[in-house]
C-alpha cells in the first residue's frame, strides 16, 4: 500500500516507477498501450519525438549493466531529453550517505529523473522518499528486489504474442530466490490476470515465501513445462555455484537446462523469453535461444518503447490542468 | 446555429480538392488523417478520391507543445504511414482548425517521417481563435465562435457536429 502512494501522484497518476507490486491493472495496461504507440517512431527517419525536450535524464548506475542503461538512454535520447551517465563503482562507506549525497549534488544541478540501479534492495525507493519534488526515479533493478521496467517488457512481449493474459499458463524457470526479475514478472502477471504462474527451479533457489505470491512451485523441469503457453527462462548467476546453492553448471543444465526436447513439453506455439544476457549451455541451448520459438531479440527491442512510456508517464506528474486544440 | 451535415461539407470538400488537384496538376497525392476525427473525414475523402496510397493516420499526441502542461492523452495511438513521404504531395486532414497548435504538432511530425514536396490543409471547419500563422487551404465551412464555445465532430459511424458551452478558463 505504501509503495503504491509512493509511486503514484494526487490524480493517481505514475510519479516514480519502482515496483510492479501494488500497482493496479489499468495502470500496467496504460504502460502497456503507451509503449505500442512508441514502437510507430522506429519507422520515421527521425527516431525522435520532442515530449521531454529540456528534460534531464541521470543514468545513475551502481552495478553494472549494458542493456538496460544503453536502452534506458536510447529510450531518454528518443524522446528529446538530455541524458547523463553515471557509473558509481560500489562504495564501502555508509550506503545511505552516500546516496543521499549523491542525490543532492544531483538536484542542484538541477536534473528531472533518476534511473537508479543499486546491488541493495529499496534503493530506489529510498531515493524516491528523499528526492526533490519535480523529480521522478525509476527503478532500474534493485538487489534481489525489483526490475519493474524489465517485468513490464516482458509483459509488453507476452501481449504482443498472446494477445490475452487471462488464458496464459506461464513458467519462469531458474533462480527465483536471487531473482528481482521474477518477482517484478510475478506481480505484474497477477495483476494482468494470468490464472496460472508456475516457478520451477531447485529447491535451493526457490524463496521460501513463494506459495503465498499465488504461483504454482515445480522442482521437476518436465512437469512443470507441462501445456505452458510462455516460459521465461532467468540468467544463472554463476557466483551462486560458489555458495554451495548448486552442484554444477553441468549438472543444472541436466536438470534445468531448456533444450528442444523439454520445449516439446509445451504448447506448440509456446514462446521463449530471456531478459539476457544468456549463458548458453547452462539456461537454455542454443537450438533453442535462437530458435523459432524464441522472442529474446524481440524483448531488447520492446525494451526502449517501455521505458519511453514510463519515462514519458512518470514526467507528466502533477501537472496543472487546461486544454486547447 | 445551423449547421450543414458533415456527409455534404466532405462532399464540397472533396470537390475543391479534386480541383486543386487538377490545377496544380498534383501527380499522386497521399492522404494523411489526424487523430481522431480528422481519420474520419480522411478516411472518407480517401474514397470519394480514389486515392492509390493507404490512408495515413497521425497521432499527435507526441508533438503537442503542451505536455508539460497537460500530459498525455490517455489514449494515445501509433501514428501509421504506410508509404514513404518523401517527395510526395501530402493532404493533411483534421476536423476542426481553432488555435493552429494541432496542425504545427501534425506538421512537425509529418517531417520527422520525411520531406514531403507539399501539404495541403483540409478541415471540416475552420473557427475563430487563432494563435499562430496557420490556415487551411479546404475548408468545408467556416465559424464565429466565442471562446467558450467548442464545437465537435461525433462519430466514427454518422458523422454529426455539436457546438458545446464550455467553462471559461
Amino acid at each position: 500500500m505504501k509503495q503504491q502512494h509512493l509511486q503514484l501522484d494526487n490524480n493517481k497518476r505514475l510519479r516514480h516507477f519502482l515496483t510492479t507490486e501494488g500497482l493496479k491493472r489499468d495502470l500496467l495496461v496504460e504502460i502497456l498501450d503507451t509503449a505500442e504507440s512508441f514502437t510507430s517512431i522506429t519507422h520515421q527517419q527521425v527516431k525522435k519525438v520532442p515530449l521531454l525536450r529540456g528534460k534531464t535524464v541521470v543514468n545513475l548506475f551502481f552495478e553494472a549493466s549494458t542493456r538496460t542503461r544503453t536502452t534506458f538512454e536510447l529510450a531518454a535520447k528518443r524522446l528529446s531529453a538530455d541524458v547523463l551517465n553515471i557509473n558509481v563503482p560500489a562504495s564501502a562507506t555508509n550506503k545511505g550517505e552516500t546516496l543521499l549525497d549523491t542525490l543532492r549534488n544531483l538536484e542542484a544541478m538541477h536534473c528531472d529523473m533518476f534511473v537508479v540501479r543499486h546491488q541493495n534492495s529499496g534503493a530506489a525507493h529510498f531515493i524516491a522518499q528523499h528526492c526533490a519534488p519535480h523529480v521522478s526515479v525509476l527503478n532500474a533493478g534493485d538487489g534481489s528486489h525489483a526490475h519493474p521496467t524489465q517485468a513490464m517488457i516482458d509483459m509488453f512481449t507476452i501481449r504482443r504474442h498472446k494477445q490475452e493474459f487471462h488464458t496464459l499458463s506461464v513458467a519462469i524457470v531458474g533462480d527465483i530466490l536471487h531473482s528481482r526479475v521474477a518477482r517484478s514478472q510475478i506481480h505484474a502477471l497477477s495483476t494482468l490476470g494470468v490464472p496460472d504462474i508456475r516457478v520451477i527451479a531447485p529447491r535451493t533457489l526457490i524463496p521460501a515465501e513463494a506459495s503465498s505470491l499465488g504461483v504454482h512451485v515445480y522442482h521437476d523441469l518436465d512437469q512443470g513445462l507441462d501445456g505452458v503457453d510462455v516460459i521465461i527462462m532467468l540468467r544463472l548467476q554463476r557466483e551462486r555455484m560458489s555458495s554451495a546453492l548448486l552442484p554444477s553448471e553441468h549438472e543444472y543444465f541436466k536438470l534445468y537446462g531448456l533444450t528442444k526436447e523439454k520445449l516439446a513439453l509445451a504448447k506448440p506455439d509456446v514462446i521463449v523469453m530471456h531478459p539476457g544476457p544468456i549463458n548458453r549451455g547452462v539456461e537454455m541451448d542454443s537450438s533453442v535461444a535462437d530458435g523459432e520459438h524464441s522472442v529474446i531479440l524481440q524483448q531488447v527491442s520492446h525494451g526502449i518503447s517501455i521505458r519511453m512510456a514510463v519515462m514519458s508517464m512518470t514526467m507528466q506528474h502533477d501537472l496543472h490542468s487546461g486544454q486547447d486544440t | 446555429m445551423a449547421l450543414e451535415s458533415p456527409d455534404k461539407l466532405i462532399a464540397a470538400m472533396a470537390e475543391q480538392l479534386q480541383q486543386r488537384i487538377d490545377n496544380q496538376q498534383i501527380n499522386n497525392p497521399a492522404i494523411v488523417g489526424i487523430h481522431t476525427g480528422g481519420v474520419w473525414i480522411a478516411s472518407d475523402l480517401h474514397k470519394r478520391l480514389a486515392i492509390e496510397d493507404p490512408l495515413g493516420t497521425l497521432d499527435i499526441s507526441f508533438y503537442r507543445d503542451d505536455f508539460s502542461r497537460i500530459g498525455m492523452s490517455p489514449e494515445v495511438k501509433p501514428s501509421k504511414l504506410p508509404f514513404r513521404i518523401d517527395d510526395r504531395h501530402i493532404i493533411l486532414v483534421d476536423d476542426v482548425l481553432y488555435t493552429g497548435r494541432t496542425v504545427r504538432a501534425a506538421l512537425n511530425e509529418l517531417f520527422d517521417y520525411g520531406r514531403p514536396a507539399s501539404v495541403t490543409l483540409a478541415t471540416l471547419i475552420v473557427r475563430s481563435g487563432r494563435e499562430i500563422p496557420i490556415s487551411a487551404d479546404v475548408v468545408g465551412a467556416e465559424l464565429e465562435l466565442g471562446k467558450n464555445q467548442q464545437i465537435k465532430l461525433k462519430g466514427p459511424g454518422d458523422l454529426s457536429l455539436e457546438i458545446v458551452d464550455v467553462a471559461p478558463a
